[in-house]
């Protein structure tokens, strides 16, 4: 039991989710990482849902490594993760409807998500299962994590409320302040993604390029 | 013919791939750090546009929603791009070395840019609009001309970026900024930029 939590794995674990981020760091992802965060809501479901798809195909991926001729892995890859999405789709269909239709076509695209093309790759078909899990599981979190960010200052900034609870007060907008309405708008995802990373690399001067 | 043109110029600036939904962004932000390189890249992902996505039309419109299994669209989808992707690789080999040579890895990772995959699940979307909105898919036609487009709305920004980073080496970016952080900012002011023509009516 001890073994599957050796320092190595914790490690595994969690690299992604800070030093070796997958959005900031590794630049995996950033389509439906920008897409997404206009609110809270939509921004959590779809980082757990692709935390849920990351982990699983790693471990689907990590099992057939062995029995998959090496030509033909992109496809099987795409075949594996295109099933596990279409199965995540449906269930969010049935339970979180409204949810569903808020992140539109960005479910199925997480087919080409470049984080799970680029695990699957790196990480899942030269590591056993148990180790992919765990890679699988810290990347989608990594992941999350930066849109929950990104959605937390859009939504605050933009509409005033958080997971659709008003936070600032009425008595706010009757001393005239407003609501930033550019702050909804898909450019201002960029700027706020480039102020974490700038944020983050002014801490970390070894992230910082050339 | 109205229709497809307004398709047309919506795809390019108002539904611009890049500014208004973000798809095909890891390969844009690390393709454009030239332009003749993202100029190839351009071309190579309009020209899988404009073949992959009517194929998808034909299928959804032709095979699933006849049998009902629409909720298969995902799978068949990415397979017909992997498998056009993985012709064209074979065709530009064959017929222009020099070209083969210069798109290198970028061509095979085609089949995994979002942009690809996001075209074909908003004609998706788009089908099952009424006629008379304007970004209604009805034809075949109006699949062909949305692709297009789509690949040149595309090719439109990640040239400007790689125009716009080029000149940029030349400029004094605070370290933590560098790189990847002044990229972000510059598509952001970009995407701004793009959004004048939101209002648009054609």
């Amino acid at each position: 039991m001890s073994q599957l939590f050796s320092k190595k794995n914790r490690e595994v674990f969690s690299s992604p989710i800070s030093m070796n981020n997958p959005v900031t760091v590794q630049v995996l992802g950033i389509c439906s990482a920008l897409a997404v965060t206009a609110k809270l809501e939509p921004a959590i479901v779809m980082g757990l849902s692709v935390t849920v798809i990351t982990a699983f195909s790693n471990v689907v991926i990590s099992l057939l490594r062995k029995t998959v001729p090496n030509r033909i892995r992109i496809i099987v890859q795409l075949v594996v993760v295109a099933a596990l999405v279409t199965i995540v789709s449906e269930i969010l269909k049935a339970f979180a409807y409204d949810v569903s239709v808020q992140l539109s076509v960005y479910v199925g695209l997480i087919i080409t998500n470049c984080i799970l093309m680029g695990r699957l790759e790196a990480f899942a078909m030269s590591n056993g299962p148990w180790e992919s899990f765990l890679d699988g599981i810290g990347n989608g979190l990594g992941y999350a994590k930066i849109l929950v960010i990104v959605a937390f200052f859009r939504e605050l900034l933009g509409s005033g409320t958080l997971l659709n609870f008003r936070i600032i007060p009425q008595s706010f907008y009757d001393m005239g302040y407003m609501n930033n309405g550019l702050m909804l708008m898909p450019p201002m995802a960029l700027i706020i993604v480039a102020c974490i990373i700038w944020f983050q690399r002014s801490r970390n001067k070894d992230l910082q390029e050339k | 013919m109205d229709h497809i043109l307004s398709l047309f110029v919506r795809s390019i600036f108002v539904d611009n791939m890049i500014f208004a939904f973000f798809l095909g962004m890891c390969s844009y932000l690390a393709v454009s750090k030239n332009v003749k390189t993202a100029i190839g890249l351009g071309i190579a992902v309009t020209f899988v546009l404009v073949v992959t996505l009517p194929v998808n039309y034909l299928l959804q419109t032709k095979v699933l929603d006849p049998l009902g299994i629409g909720y298969l669209s995902f799978i068949l989808f990415i397979a017909v791009i992997a498998a056009i992707v993985q012709l064209v690789e074979m065709v530009v080999e064959r017929f222009s070395p020099s070209l083969y040579a210069s798109l290198g890895i970028f061509l095979p990772l085609i089949a995994v840019n979002c942009a690809i995959m996001g075209a074909s699940l908003f004609m998706q979307q788009r089908i099952t609009l009424g006629a008379t909105d304007p970004k209604a898919i009805t034809d075949i036609w109006d699949a062909i001309s949305y692709a297009l487009g789509s690949g040149i709305g595309w090719m439109l920004s990640i040239v400007g970026l790689a125009a716009i980073r080029e000149k940029m080496a030349y400029s004094d970016v605070p370290a933590p900024l560098k790189g990847l952080g002044i990229t972000f900012i510059t598509v952001g002011l970009m995407a701004m930029a793009f959004m004048c023509f939101s209002g648009l009516n054609i």
